[in-house]
């Protein structure tokens, strides 16, 4: 088995109940590699933020185990970045007091203005300066509240940026700019990626990679699906490209109709999802190109 | 035309202040002085003649002279207000200081730790509604100084307000925050002092606000008891001297410099205040 930078084996997650457990999702197995963008999609309740806390260290297993860059991964650490759907940042911190507090407890032997200029760096980067990094949370729209929170996410350079619906509580337009610049930024800093999200049309454009769950209890990863796309993306030309309605069409496909039908626990009928098994890999934009011939194909294949 | 509701509502308020001393002033007249006095009152120096509430005027007359000259001091029983005042408030700090330097970090343990918590609930639940004054026979035999046993007294009533607030904001400490501390790994202290303090502390000064609150009704009557300075003395002091006219002015007092001892704890409590 090729060893993956992050490596996620037989993980299952069981909370005690009243009438016995209730397993949330079990026999997760997944793997990324360095710089690559994973999203992972699911209807509420089949344990997404489970599976993102346990990574970022903040809930444990109750079986499996996660591996990053060789070590397993016991408790938080600073090698791991969370960016929280909520925001999170702390109330009576100023905008840039939050990446500062997060910069120096990264670098505590950094001086004042070390931990200055750098956090000043990645609030420019997330496009916030010009006065709005002095004021308090509260004072800030949700979408500065998140480029915030993205800034003191970046600042640390953790190997993997953990993103739980960062976008969830945006606006449309606000959803589109940021996402523009998370584009970006990934392009430019070739930051490895695990982020969940409900809108399909946003994991096409920042995902290389987007894992389904299917519905829970006894969730699981059923597929991992490859967003054959070039890069860079556009959110704007993204949909012209041949290969973006068939990945869109089963993606939709599968939250409407298969992750239902593919629910439950594994029985002998689901042998592909037996324990210790990687979810079924599918290319919905190369088998659409090579159903549509060979014209085409050099067109779109320049990656 | 007044348009400020701050200006409508001082002109009421002033309104109501003419209104109540007026009706104060002369609903209680002076006792004929020109009817001749009987023989029982020959015998008490007519002392009956003053002898009802003394009306506002006399009482702002009072407090003229004692303004004017609060530090003098002629004596244990003929002290300025200003020196009776700062003992009272003296004490209250000190013994509120005391409460605070032990309840503030026990209240941080009670929240951070359930066990701790169903442990000295308990305690907390029994010895929380004993009223301060009952301490004092004890303080008083075991410590045996009165001084010493009023700053006691309110060290007692001002931990439980403060020990609450502090428990309970500590243990309200919204979990994302928490969280933040943890993915950057934060140590127990930092957490502490970085998250979970800053997160708590407008509960901690609320429970702070009512503890001095509490602290300034306690100590009028503990000084009542142990005697010798202190605002609570001296009104009893003058009602042992029949001089009305001062206890409703030290009356008066006592509600200024609580309100004074309020105001400050709110502004504090604003500097530490932040919105969501």
């Amino acid at each position: 088995m090729i060893k993956h930078f992050l490596e996620i084996e037989n993980l299952a997650r069981r909370f005690p109940g009243k009438d016995g457990e209730l397993t949330v999702f079990e026999n997760a197995n997944f793997g990324i590699d360095k710089g690559e963008f994973v999203c992972i999609i699911g209807h509420s309740g089949c344990g997404k933020s489970t599976i993102m806390n346990v990574l970022a260290g903040l809930d444990a297993p109750t079986d499996g185990n996660v591996f990053m860059d060789g070590s397993e991964v016991a408790g938080p650490s600073l090698d791991r970045g969370v960016v929280f759907q909520n925001y999170s940042l702390l109330p009576w911190l100023s905008a840039v007091h939050n990446v500062t507090f997060a910069v120096r407890s990264r670098w505590p032997g950094w001086n004042k203005e070390q931990v200055r200029e750098h956090s000043y760096r990645y609030l420019e980067m997330v496009g916030l300066g010009g006065g709005a990094e002095l004021r308090k949370p509260a004072q800030l729209s949700g979408g500065m509240r998140q480029r915030v929170s993205i800034a003191r996410a970046f600042a640390i350079q953790p190997k993997l940026l953990l993103l739980d619906e960062p976008f969830g509580a945006l606006d449309a337009l606000t959803r589109g700019t940021i996402q523009d610049e998370l584009v970006k930024i990934c392009n430019a800093t070739h930051q490895t990626v695990f982020m969940i999200t409900h809108d399909v049309d946003e994991a096409i454009l920042l995902a290389d990679r987007i894992l389904l769950m299917t519905n829970g209890p006894h969730a699981r990863i059923a597929e991992s699906v490859k967003v054959d796309l070039k890069h860079p993306r556009e959110r704007g030309k993204i949909i012209h490209d041949p290969g973006y309605y068939p990945i869109r069409n089963h993606l939709v496909d599968f939250l409407v109709r298969r992750s239902e039908e593919l629910s439950g626990a594994v029985t002998p009928e689901t042998p592909a999802q037996a324990a210790g098994a990687y979810p079924v890999e599918v290319n919905p934009a190369a088998t659409a190109r090579n159903e549509t011939g060979g014209a085409t194909l050099s067109a779109i294949d320049a990656r | 035309m007044l348009q400020s509701l701050n200006a409508r509502a001082m002109l009421v308020s002033i309104g109501f202040l003419v209104l109540v001393l007026g009706v104060w002033e002369f609903a209680n007249p002076a006792p004929d002085a020109s009817k001749p006095l009987t023989e029982y009152e020959i015998l008490m120096g007519g002392a009956d003649q003053e002898a009802r509430v003394p009306p506002p005027s006399a009482v702002i007359i009072r407090a003229f002279e004692e303004l004017s000259n609060p530090f003098y001091d002629a004596g244990p029983n003929d002290k300025g207000i200003g020196i009776q005042l700062a003992y009272s408030i003296y004490r209250v700090l000190t013994g509120f200081m005391l409460a605070a330097l032990l309840a503030i970090p026990v209240g941080f343990l009670i929240g951070m730790s359930p066990l701790m918590y169903k442990a000295l609930n308990p305690f907390i639940q029994v010895l929380r509604p004993i009223s301060p004054l009952a301490w004092m026979p004890l303080a008083l035999f075991i410590i045996k100084d009165s001084e010493t046993s009023s700053i006691f007294v309110i060290f007692i009533c001002s931990i439980w307000p403060m020990l609450i607030n502090t428990a309970f904001g500590v243990a309200g400490v919204r979990r994302d925050w928490v969280n933040v501390a943890r993915t950057h790994e934060l140590s127990p202290l930092r957490t502490a002092l970085t998250v979970i303090l800053p997160a708590a502390a407008p509960t901690v000064l609320t429970g702070m606000r009512i503890s001095i609150g509490i602290a300034w009704l306690v100590i009028v009557a503990a000084e009542m008891l142990v005697g010798g300075t202190g605002i609570g003395y001296y009104v009893w002091n003058e009602w042992n001297n029949l001089d009305l006219t001062s206890v409703i002015f030290s009356i008066l007092m006592i509600g200024v410099v609580g309100m004074l001892l309020d105001l400050a704890l709110s502004a504090a409590t604003r500097l530490v205040q932040y919105e969501e």
